[in-house]
This record gives C-alpha cells, structure tokens and sequence, in this order.
C-alpha cells in the first residue's frame, strides 16, 4: 500500500500532496516539512529509498524518492510494494505529466494541481496501484478531458473573452 | 435557461479562479497569510451562490488551499453540492476535493451515500470512476456496507476501466466493513482470471494485501497464483504474486519447495531487476521456511548470494541498498554463506550514502568472530571521527557496543582494548547514548575481575578530565559515563593509584553543575574512597595526610548539601557528619580506618536481570498471605513481591572480612582454582597469563601492564585502542606457539553460586582464547518467552477482522446488504446476486432487513444466529425431502448439482483443502500422481453411485453422445461429502444425498433462479458418453468441462480437463493402464515433464473386477472456436490367476464447443449493458417441432451447454455464458408453439456458430 504521495520543491514547498489515511491538516503539514528535511539534505547520486520519517513512519514504512529538476515526488509506502517497482512508477508518473502538459515544469504542477490530481487518480487509486500503462492512462485522461471541454464550452468561450 | 448559463458565467468573470489565486499568493509573498484569509472570504461568498460552476470554482480553490495547511473542512457541504451536479467537470472537482478532505468523522459524509450510489450506475463510464476514486479516499463503515452490493456489481461491468477500479476499492470495503468479505470473495477470485491484464493485477493487488495481513486464509488460492506466476508476463503482477509467495511459505514448507524450481528460473531469465530482486527475496523466505537442514538447498543460497553480491556491486545505489537489504535476511539463517562476502560489506562502510553504511552496519553484526572483531571496530571508529551528523553517528555508537557485548562478550579477547574503545566514545560529542556507554563499562569493570586495575586508572582519568565532557552543556548525555567512572572509582578504589587525587576530582565545585543522579553517585563514592585512604594513610607515621583528607572533605562536602536534590542532599549532609565525627577521633589519634572501611565492606556481585524470579519460595513462606491486613486493594499487590527477596542475597554475597588472615585467603584461592578447573563452561583463558594471575596473591599481578600507560592516560583524547590490535596480534601467535606444545585443554569450572551452568559461546575458528575471564552469570529466559513476543497483533489492527475464512460455504445469512428500497420483485433483485442464486425471491429482502437490524448488535450474536438459522434449515430439509427445491440455498455442494453457479462458489471445505495438499504433493496433472492413484483408490465406497450412475447411462446412449457437462466434479466432491457424512453416521444425510446420486444419472431438477413452477419431473439427463468398450472394459468420456481453477492463461491457451470413468467388466484384474491421445496442431494433452510428445500417462490405479473409477486428463488447446476430435488408445493388462494378456482399446475424444464454456452468472443490468455495447456479433437460429416445456427446454441449455438464466419472463428468456477466453455469449430464447427461436450474440462469430449448432443437435436428438 502507499501510504502518501507527496510532491515539493528545492525549498520544501508543497506541489501535491495526496494522503491515503487520514491525518488533520497541521500534521500533514508537519509530514512534508520533515520528509522534506529528510530527502534534501540527500545528495544527488546516493539512494532513492529513506527508512520513513518519525510521523508516517513505523518499521514497515519505507521514503521512495526521485529527483527531477526542481521537484522532489515522494512515495511512501509500506513492505507490500516493491521498492524498485515504486521507482518505476514514479518514472511513469513523471512522463505521463510531461505527455500530458508538453514539457512539464513545475510551474505547470503550480497552476494545474487540479490536473495533476486527476492523472494521479488513473495510476494510484486508495493507496493501490491501479495502472502502470502510461498509454492506457494517457487514453483515459484525455477522455475526460475531451468530455470537460465538451461540457464547459460556453463557460471556455467567456473565458477566453477576458 | 441559456440566460441563467450566460449569467452564471458573467458572474465568474469577476471570481478568481485556481489559476488567479496561485498566481495572488505567488504574488503577496510578504502577507501570503492575510491575502489567503481574504480569498477565503471571497470563497465563502461564493459559495454562498446558487451557481453551481461557482461553487465547483470555489471549492477547487479550496483545496488547493487544503494543501498550503488551511482547513476547510467547514465547506463540507458545499463540497457535497459540487459532487451531485450532473456535469462531469463540476463532479470531479467535488469528489477530488472530497477525497482530500473528507474523513470518518466528517458527518456530511452521510448525505453522500444516495448519490454516490447513483453515480456508480451513471451510464457514463467516467462519473462511475471519479465515484469510485473520491470513494476509495472517504469510504466509512456506512458506506461500505450500504454501497458493497453496488460495487460487487461493477466488479462485472461491461468496461475493464470499471472493473478493475470496483475491484481495487474492494479492498477498501472489506477493511471498513469486514463482513461483506465473504460475499464477495468468490466473484474476487474470479476476477483473477480476467481477460483484461488491468483488472487480473488489480485483483491479484487486492488479494495480496488480504494475504499479507492473514496469510493462512489464502493458502488455498496457492496452486491459482502459481498457475499465473507461471504464465503471467506482467512484472507488476508478477511482483505481487511472488512477494505473496514470501508471505505464505513460512505456512506451508512444501509450498516452497515448489516454489523454488520456478523462481530460480525466473532470477536466471528475467532482465528486470525489481523481479529479480523480489524473487530472491521470496527464495530466501522460502530457505528460512525449509532452514532445518535441507543440504540440497545450498545451491539456492549460494544462487542468492552470488546475485545479491552483483546487486551491492552494481554502481546503481538503490541496487546496491536493496542487496544489503537481502542479505541481511539471509544472515539470520545462514550466516557462513554471508560472511565470506565479508569484503564487499566492509567496503559499503565507506559509501558515502548513509542510507546504505546503515544496512551494511546490519550486516556486519552477524560478521564479526573472534579474530576480526577488533579489526572491524578500529574501522568503525575511525567512521565515528568522520561521521558528520549525530543520528548516523549514534548508530556507529550503538553498534559498536552491540557487535562487541553480543552473546556475552564472545568475540572479546582483550577487555583493556575494550574499555579504550568505551573511553574514546565518550569523547563522542552531543551523543545520546551515554548511558549505553556507562552501562557497559559498569557492566564490563564488575564482570571481568581481572580489568578492574585498568579499569578503575582509565575512570580515573576520566574523572580528572571530567571538565572535557561536562564543559559544554550540549555535550550532556555524554556525562552519563561519569557516573560509571565515580561509581567504578569509588567501589574498586583499592587498585587506584592516586586516591587523592581522585578524591579531589570528585569534589570539585564544577560536580555540583552535573546531573543529580550523578551527584548522588559521585558523593556515595567519595565516601568510599575516604575509607580506602585512610586505610592506606593508617599505617603511616604522619597522620597529617589522612587530617588533610578529612579537612578536605568537610571542606568541600557542605556545597552538596546545599543541593537542590533530595537524594544528593541527604546523602552529603549524613557523610558530611561521619567525616566530622572521624575527624574529631582522629585529632585523638583513635585508629578508624578499620571501622569506616567496615561501612563499604561486601563486594558487590552481578545479579542476572531475571535472577530474583528464580529464587525459590523458602519453605513456609506463603506468597499469598498477607503480612498486614491491606488497606486497599491495589496497594497490596506492590508489597507483596518485597517479601521475596530477604532470604537470598547471603548466599551469593562474599563479605569481605579485612581480618581474613593470609592462609585462609590462600586456601579459598586454591579452593576456588579448583572449581573453576572442573567447570567446564569456564571461558579459557591463556593459559600463561591466567596462571599467573590466579597464583599470585594480589591483583597488581595482572599480566597485561606492559603497556606503557601513562602517556596515553594522562590525555584522554587520544585514540588508543589501536595499540592493542598490535599488540592481541603478537599475544595470539605467542599462544598459538604455547598450544602446539600443549595439546590438552584445561578445562576450567566457572565458579557458579546457583549451580546453574551457563556456556559462554563456542570456541571460534582459530579457538582463540581470551585474555581475561569474563564472570558471566547466567541470564536464563523463562522457557516461553520467545522472542517473537512483539508480533502480538495491534488490537486496533483493521486487519484482524478480516481473518475470516474463506473456503467456508457461504451462508444466507452473510448475503450483502441490498437496496431495501428497491422491489423484491423487480427485475433487479438481489435474487439474482451470484450468492442468492437459489433462494426465492423473497427471502432476500427478509433476510437484508433483518440482516440491518442485527448490524446494530454484536457480531457475535450475529454469526451464532446465523448458524442456528442454518440448523434449523437443515432440520426443515430432512422432513420434506421430496421438496429439494424449496430450502437448499444453505447446501452450496447440492445446489452446484442442478445450478451454474458451481464455479464461482467456495466449494466445500475438505474438497478445497485436500485439492491443496494434492496440488502441493505433486504436479499438476492429477493422472500422473502417485497421490492420485492414492486418493482414487482411498475412495472406494462413492464409486458405487458413480457405477450405478454409468450403468444407468447406455438406457439412452444416443441422446447424450454429444452432450457434455461438468457434472463429474460436482459429483465427486458430492462423493467426497457423502463419504465424510458415512464416516460420521449421519443417516438422514445420508439418505439424502443418496436421492440426488440416483438423480445423477436420471432427473436432474433445474431450477433457475427460484422458478418454482410446474413440477413436472424433467426426462433424464446426462453428461456421460459412451467413449469406448469391449469385453473387458468400459470407458466413460465423462466430460470435457473446464474446471476453473486449473484454468491456463486466457490469452494464448486453455486448459480443458477430461475426466473418463474406467468400468472393469470382466472377472480379471485390469492393471497398467496407459492413456494416449494423438496430438493434433490445436490440442495437445498434458504430460509430464521430461516424457515425450508421444507417450502415454498411467492411470493411477488399477481396477479389481466390476469396479469402476474415474481419472482426469488435462489438455491444452489453442483455439476454441471450432470443435474437434482427438483419436487415442487405451493399453491395459488383464490379470488372471493362470495368465495375463496385453489388450488396446481406441476411442475418440470430443471436445465441442461448449465444452469451452462455463457457467457465469451474470446480472440484468450488465447483461443490457453488454447487449448495448455493440461489440458483439449476433446469429439466431431456429428449432422445429420442439416439443417440451419452456422451463425443460432452458434447463437442457443450462446444463448441457453451460447456459444461466439472466431473466426469464413467461416464454422468453434471456440466458448468458462466458468462454474459457473470455467470449461472451448472450442467448434470447423464445418459444411458441413447438417452434423455438434462439437469437444469439457473441464476439466470436464461429464460435457462436458452433454453438449454436451444438445446440439445434441437443434438441434434434430428442
């Protein structure tokens, strides 16, 4: 099971952050602050996996994290995943964002949350991974996009107005 | 309208949407805080509107403000709002923002419970999945009971998309609401056979989380995991199944030794690391399973170890990390093959990534020996000066002093190089682990007699250097170690050199800033060390010196009475006036050093921590009777244990009696060499340095003292224990000399006062022997602690209450909550449910509102209500016998008889358990078993029905040729079952099953979904055929019938499993019997392995005259579309008494196409949705002159062709099947007159054609 998905910057700023257990919003907040702590004092060329921070912790918990540009996107996740599988979906994560918003940078991350939550929703699903096929995530993203527009057209064309 | 909208959209013009309010925080850096409570304001107002794209507008906002930290948890409800609009855009704002904030105790969570329902059957395939997204975030016990249903019947949907979603959230479900899980474990296991690989690897993920928390439930589903680790290609899956496979091997060791064969494949085949990676993993769980011995397994381990040294060599870091990790596992049960890769582990110490220094750390723990250990620390040591942050230092800290104190101090054969090491580490700054470093240096000074001399000068330095520890208050945890160095100062004070002025150091003012605790210590001590110098001073002329001592301590001692601390306080002022009182005696010149000595005399003997639980009760003491009348209950209990402990202590403790002349000394010297001569748990020591040691009468005889000590003593900063790995070089070649000459051991008895005998480790490899003597008293474990004590369950775990069985039948009573407002009646009622199959219409509406109303109470009484109601059902049913239709729903095994449902049910327990332990013992192929012909010839007395059954069957050969069915297995289970109730005696049962086995062959009642109509008895049906026969034997071709769980991969081959009934007619014993079929492109029966493509597999018993028994025979096949013949022999010799003949029999074998479909329920509203779907070719065909009733008419399709009813109203029904590979076959079958039409649908036209055709041939036939 992954336990949290969490994106941050260089500075620990949070981009994404997707609890799959309940916590208040202080401690989430107290969550990415210390995994932040934890993953950027890392240098660059050591190992992606961290034994879990004091807070989502416990023996069972293990930090998986990459490092793209100026982001930091964390799993955690407990013993049932396989921590190099982990990295891979990180790795699909990432491309299907930059499929998704050509060329993605984190600025897209900043003013898209919304977006970014709806394409994590087609690969992680309550803690579980549901699809690890890009194509196939990419497919089903671009649907409900296609049936937003279709929806929203008036509501587009005001906007464009402006 | 179209006004409203434009309105609506004006409005927004002036709204900030996400993009607006990133870009004002982005913008208001200074006053982020003050311009966010402003957008909230803006939010509220918004939210206040009736517009509902405000609302999704405002809410969005909102949850981007729920990830800066801001609670929003007041817009709940509006939350709600934006979730129920109909537009698509609008929802997925609601549910995204609902998933990130929505909890258990949220109460609007409640109002969602209808329109989340909604959504999930919304025809738009989207609003169904953001559902089940925002779902699987915020699903509460409520939810999960009243939405179970609903989702159990998306886990059928039409789209994979759906399915594998309702699959996954499953999960979800069952952990809120543990009971829904039986119900649907059976359509969960299906779906491990999806054709779509998205919805297999979720439901491989969902029972994979189920079987990680309570293994043992799933062992059962081992031979179906197998079956997909062996054909699946999806790594992903593949990873889950085998990382299954690791947790269910500890259970059953012979599950892994199936295992090992393909998993080695796989780590020699396999490119992806993360596989790899996982199945060396699960081969090491698999060894630790089997670790009592198996030698053939060496090469596993060695298999393992060779690719975890590739991955830590590998320059990948994570490779390099998760190889330690691996490896790590393997040193518990098999350290030699870990410690020859001791080399690379080393060279992991001096990564530069902490993440992988810590595991080798592990590692090196289970490394080190007698010869390497001082080797090893030095490294560590020198990895504690350069380690830059304290957390990774603590850990070097504390695993120096693991590595070292393991097993008792079995690797230490110099104690004075490890006291250098314990006071190098207290130069450790800002260390929490000061205590760990007191602790053992206490420990060590008082257990090993012969250091204490270095022992009591190294604390004594310490002490004088006490300013470089406390000097900076950072540096605090480290001053723990002072109250060791005090303590051993103080109480081994006679081997100190300079007593002075150790005495002076522990009263300097600077003392007074320490810890009390430490105080306290620091003031008993120098106490002790008064006596022992006026000891000293006594025998000297001068008595200044021992007055300037006194005056010393009067001096000094009144600071620590002013303490703070109580106990430092008390104990200060009463030596304060003991030291006045000695000093006033010694003014008149009175001798007191005898009697103030006297007040610390007794040495002082380590006590194992469970020592005191051992003392035996004295005779007449009774524990439980009170000493006084209790005040109080609670009180009582903490007095009591005090009395325990009076009696013991003299026994051990050696007082030490000053006036003890010298012969008496000697001769308890010599006493005590002797025992420890005898005692062979006696650490060895080296022989030359023990000897003189233990001679000579005083402790200044200690040989060690070549060292020149003083330089490094008198600065304690420097490093000095690395002149001892030196120097415990030079002593082991001089011992290892001394042995050669000495071939004989001494045994040496360790001089134990409780007689217990403790072995303080084997000898290493190159029996290197110690240069002290550790005194170590025993420390026993009671028998049953084990050390597996912590993996008691959390009882708030949510994962206990889903330890359910799972192969149980499925009781009425466990049937899932349905919609009570829905009509029992309608077309979509529960009755319809896979599990509700056979129940009458109405009993499910009872039962769910009944089932809601004992919710509300204990599940205990729940489930012992559930039982009493399925006796009492039993009961109903022996007395009306004839009337089978109406109460069997609670008889899974019966009702698969007449019914579809068969394959999706649990099956009953004992069938499902020794269809494990047949899987385990042997391969796959049940005719080429030993096991089988066991198991077959085990079971003679259910092989009389099966015969009468057979011989029932040639009354109407022609009807049935063709005709096929699954019957045999249900019959043999049925078997089974009856053997089970013989053994037990239970007649009426008995009685019963009797009725349906002459059914069997005869009558069949089929009853589609609670159709309890004409009564008509139906003409017999049977699945037998008729395959070949002479004057010596019969052959039945049961069956060709798909038994799901030996189902192949869906995608390039199925597996078909043939059973065939033997009849031995003649007089003669028929025995080495050999089945063989001709391979065509397309079938291909299975053989075993390593035979060839042309030999013939033994049937697995042997048959005595006029009995019968049944084989199965597994066969692959390729394409299903199409029917085919295989043409085979069967070779046999009969036996008589005088001679014995070889004789052959050919037969055909039919497969046709419905052979290749099963049974599948499928529910109103997906079957429409499947119609609708538009992916499926449609064929009909019409019969002539049919001449039967509409309900024997479906019945014949049902059970010769695999058909379920969906709906059936008067003369038309709808009817369903699925192929092994996945097609689906839809049938509408209508009738008039004597003509029938059947209108079919199918993706597969030739199949469907096929079918069809197998179908018209049925009727024709009748």
């Amino acid at each position: 099971m992954i336990k949290a998905i969490l994106i941050f910057n260089n500075h620990g700023k949070p981009r994404l952050s997707k609890f799959y257990e309940h916590y208040n919003e202080d401690t989430e907040q107290q969550i990415i602050r210390e995994t932040f702590h934890l993953v950027s004092k890392r240098d660059e060329n050591v190992c992606n996996f961290l034994e879990g921070g004091m807070l989502i912790g416990g023996s069972d918990y293990k930090l998986i994290y990459r490092h793209y540009a100026t982001l930091y996107f964390v799993f955690c996740v407990d013993s049932s995943e396989s921590e190099l599988g982990i990295l891979d979906l990180i790795q699909v994560f990432v491309e299907t964002l930059d499929k998704c918003f050509e060329n993605v940078c984190e600025l897209d991350l900043i003013f898209h949350v919304d977006k970014v939550h709806n394409i994590l929703a087609e690969m992680v699903m309550g803690g579980m991974v549901l699809e690890t096929n890009m194509n196939e995530i990419i497919t089903q993203v671009d649907a409900q996009n296609k049936m937003e527009k279709s929806e929203t057209f008036i509501f587009q064309s005001t906007r464009q107005d402006r | 309208m179209a006004l409203k909208i434009v309105k609506g959209s004006i409005d927004r013009m002036f709204d900030k949407n996400l993009q607006d309010l990133v870009r004002g925080i982005r913008n208001h850096k200074e006053d982020e805080a003050k311009y966010i409570s402003t957008c909230i304001d803006e939010i509220k107002q918004e939210l206040k509107q009736d517009n509902i794209a405000v609302k999704a507008n405002a809410v969005c906002k909102l949850t981007y403000l729920q990830m800066l930290g801001y609670d929003v948890s007041w817009a709940a409800f509006n939350i709600v709002e934006v979730m129920s609009s109909s537009k698509f855009t609008y929802k997925r704002i609601g549910y995204l923002a609902a998933s990130q904030c929505f909890h258990e105790n949220t109460d609007v969570i409640m109002l969602t419970t209808n329109q989340i329902r909604k959504d999930l059957s919304s025809p738009n395939q989207y609003d169904t999945g953001v559902a089940l997204t925002g779902l699987s975030c915020f699903v509460t016990p409520d939810l999960a009971r009243d939405l179970a249903n609903d989702i159990m019947t998306l886990m059928s949907h039409t789209k994979p998309y759906i399915r594998k979603k309702a699959v996954l959230i499953m999960y979800k479900v069952f952990l809120k609401y543990p009971e829904s899980l039986r119900p649907a474990f059976p359509r969960l296991k299906e779906k491990l056979e999806d054709p779509d690989p998205g919805v297999q690897s979720a439901a491989v993920n969902v029972i994979c989380e189920l079987a990680r928390r309570n293994p043992k439930n799933y062992l059962s589903l081992a031979p179906l995991f197998f079956k997909l680790m062996t054909s699946s290609t999806n790594n992903w899956v593949l990873i889950k199944i085998i990382k299954l496979f690791g947790a269910l091997t500890p259970l059953e060791p012979r599950l892994g030794k199936k295992l090992i064969e393909p998993l080695t494949n796989l780590i020699h085949s396999t490119s992806a690391m993360s596989l790899l990676y996982e199945c060396v993993n699960t081969v090491i769980a698999v060894l630790i399973s089997l670790s009592s011995g198996m030698p053939n397994h060496s090469a596993s381990i060695q298999l393992c170890v060779q690719k975890l040294r590739i991955l830590i060599e590998d320059s990948d870091q994570n490779l390099k990390y998760l190889g330690l990790l691996a490896m790590s596992k393997i040193l518990k049960t098999h350290p030699k093959s870990v410690q020859s890769h001791k080399d690379l582990i080393l060279q992991c110490l001096d990564d530069k990534d902490e993440s992988i220094r810590l595991r080798a750390l592990d590692l090196l723990y289970g490394m080190v020996s007698k010869k390497n250990l001082m080797e090893i620390v030095k490294k560590l040591m020198i990895h504690v000066d350069k380690a830059e942050g304290t957390t990774y230092r603590d850990e070097l800290l504390t695993k120096i002093i693991d590595i070292c104190s393991q097993s008792n101090y079995q690797y230490i054969t110099n104690f004075e190089w490890y006291i250098s090491i314990l006071v190098e580490l207290t130069r450790l700054e800002g260390t929490r682990h000061g205590h760990l470093i007191a602790s053992q240096m206490l420990d060590v000074a008082i257990r090993v007699k012969a250091i204490r001399v270095f022992a009591v000068a190294q604390m004594a330095t310490l002490l004088d250097n006490a300013h470089l520890l406390t000097g900076n208050m950072q540096r605090n945890g480290i001053c723990e170690v002072l109250y060791a160095a005090a303590w051993i100062c103080g109480e081994f004070s006679e081997h100190l050199e300079n007593p002075v002025q150790t005495l002076e150091a522990m009263l300097r003012p600077k003392v007074a800033t320490l810890p009390g605790h430490i105080q306290a210590v620091y003031v008993q001590n120098a106490a002790k060390l008064f006596a022992t110098i006026l000891k000293n001073q006594e025998g000297n002329t001068d008595s200044t010196a021992a007055q300037e001592t006194s005056q010393m301590m009067i001096d000094r001692l009144p600071l620590f009475v002013q303490s703070a601390n109580l106990e430092v306080q008390e104990r200060a002022s009463c030596i304060l006036q003991l030291v006045k009182y000695i000093q006033k005696l010694q003014q008149k010149d009175v001798e007191v050093a005898e009697e103030v000595s006297a007040l610390f005399a007794g040495e002082l003997n380590p006590v194992a921590p469970k020592a005191q639980k051992k003392v035996p009760v004295p005779e007449g003491l009774d524990l439980d009777a009170w000493i006084n009348e209790p005040p109080s209950e609670s009180e009582s209990e903490d007095e009591q244990p005090k009395a325990i402990f009076t009696k013991e202590e003299p026994k051990h403790s050696r007082p030490r009696h000053t006036e003890v002349d010298e012969k008496e000394l000697a001769r308890r010297r010599e006493a005590r060499k002797q025992e420890q001569a005898n005692n062979p748990f006696y650490i060895k020591a080296s022989p030359s340095s023990q000897k003189v040691y233990q001679e000579a009468p005083g402790v200044e005889h200690i040989p060690v003292v070549q060292i020149d000590l003083s330089v490094p003593l008198k600065v304690p900063g420097l490093p000095m224990s690395d002149q001892y790995v030196k120097l415990e070089e030079e002593r082991r070649q001089k011992e290892r000399a001394e042995k050669k000459k000495k071939e004989k051991k001494k045994r040496k008895e360790k001089r134990s006062g409780r007689g217990k005998k403790h072995d303080s480790g084997p000898e290493s490899e190159e029996d290197i022997t110690p240069a002290h003597v550790v005194d170590i008293v025993t420390e026993e474990m009671p028998e049953n602690a084990l050390p597996s004590d912590d993996d008691d369950k959390d009882p708030n775990d949510p994962h206990k209450a889903l330890d359910i069985d799972l192969d149980k039948p499925l009781a009425d009573s466990e049937k899932l909550p349905v919609r009570s407002h829905r009509a029992a009646g309608a077309p979509k009622s529960s009755a319809e449910d896979g599990e509700a199959e056979n129940a009458t219409p109405q009993e499910p509406k009872k039962k769910s509102s009944k089932e809601k109303r004992d919710k509300k109470k204990d599940k205990e009484r729940d489930r012992k209500r559930s039982k009493e109601e399925k006796k009492k059902k039993k009961h109903k049913h022996e007395e009306k016998e004839e009337d089978l239709l109406g109460g069997q729903a609670e008889e899974p095994v019966v009702q698969s008889e007449e019914t579809k449902e068969v394959e999706a049910q649990p099956t009953s327990t004992s069938a499902e358990v020794s269809d494990l332990d047949f899987w385990l013992s042997n391969a796959p192929v049940p005719s080429n078993t030993q096991e089988a012909a066991t198991v077959a010839e085990a079971a003679p007395a259910p092989e009389a029905p099966a015969g009468t059954a057979a011989d029932s069957e040639p009354e109407e050969p022609k009807d049935t040729e063709t005709e096929e069915s699954k019957s045999s297995k249900h019959k043999k289970k049925k078997q089974k079952k009856e053997k089970e109730e013989k053994e037990k005696k239970k007649k009426k049962k008995h009685h019963h099953h009797h009725h349906h086995h002459h059914s069997d062959g005869g009558g069949e009642e089929s009853v589609q979904n609670g159709t309890v109509e004409e009564e008509e008895p139906l003409p017999p049906m049977s699945n037998y055929c008729l395959l070949a026969e002479n004057s010596y034997i019969k052959m039945m071709m049961e069956d060709a019938d798909q038994v799901c769980d030996i189902q192949g991969n869906l995608q390039d081959g199925s597996q078909v499993v043939v059973s065939v009934i033997f009849e031995n007619k003649s007089d003669s014993f028929l025995k080495s019997m050999e089945f063989n079929v001709l391979d065509s492109l397309n079938s291909k029966l299975q053989r075993p392995e390593g035979s060839g493509p042309h030999d013939g597999l033994t049937v697995p018993f042997q048959l005595p005259p006029g009995v019968s028994n049944e084989a199965r025979f597994v066969f692959t096949v390729q394409s299903i579309v199409m029917p085919q013949k295989l043409k085979g022999t069967l070779t046999f010799i009969v036996k008589n008494e005088d001679s014995s003949t070889h004789e052959k029999l050919d037969f055909k074998l039919h497969f046709t196409c419905t052979s290749y479909l099963i049974t599948t329920p499928c529910y109103s509203d997906a079957f429409a949705k499947l119609l609708e779907s538009g992916d499926l070719k449609s064929s009909s065909v019409r019969l002539e002159g049919v001449n039967m009733p509409f309900h024997h008419l479906l019945a014949r399709i049902c059970f010769h062709h695999h058909f379920s009813v969906v709906e059936r109203i008067d003369s038309c029904a709808s009817m369903y099947s699925r192929s092994i590979q996945g097609h689906h076959v839809c049938l509408l079958v209508k009738t008039s007159g004597q003509t029938v039409s059947i209108d079919a649908k199918c993706d597969e036209p030739t199949l469907l054609g096929n079918v069809l055709d197998e179908i018209k041939q049925t009727f024709s036939q009748c």
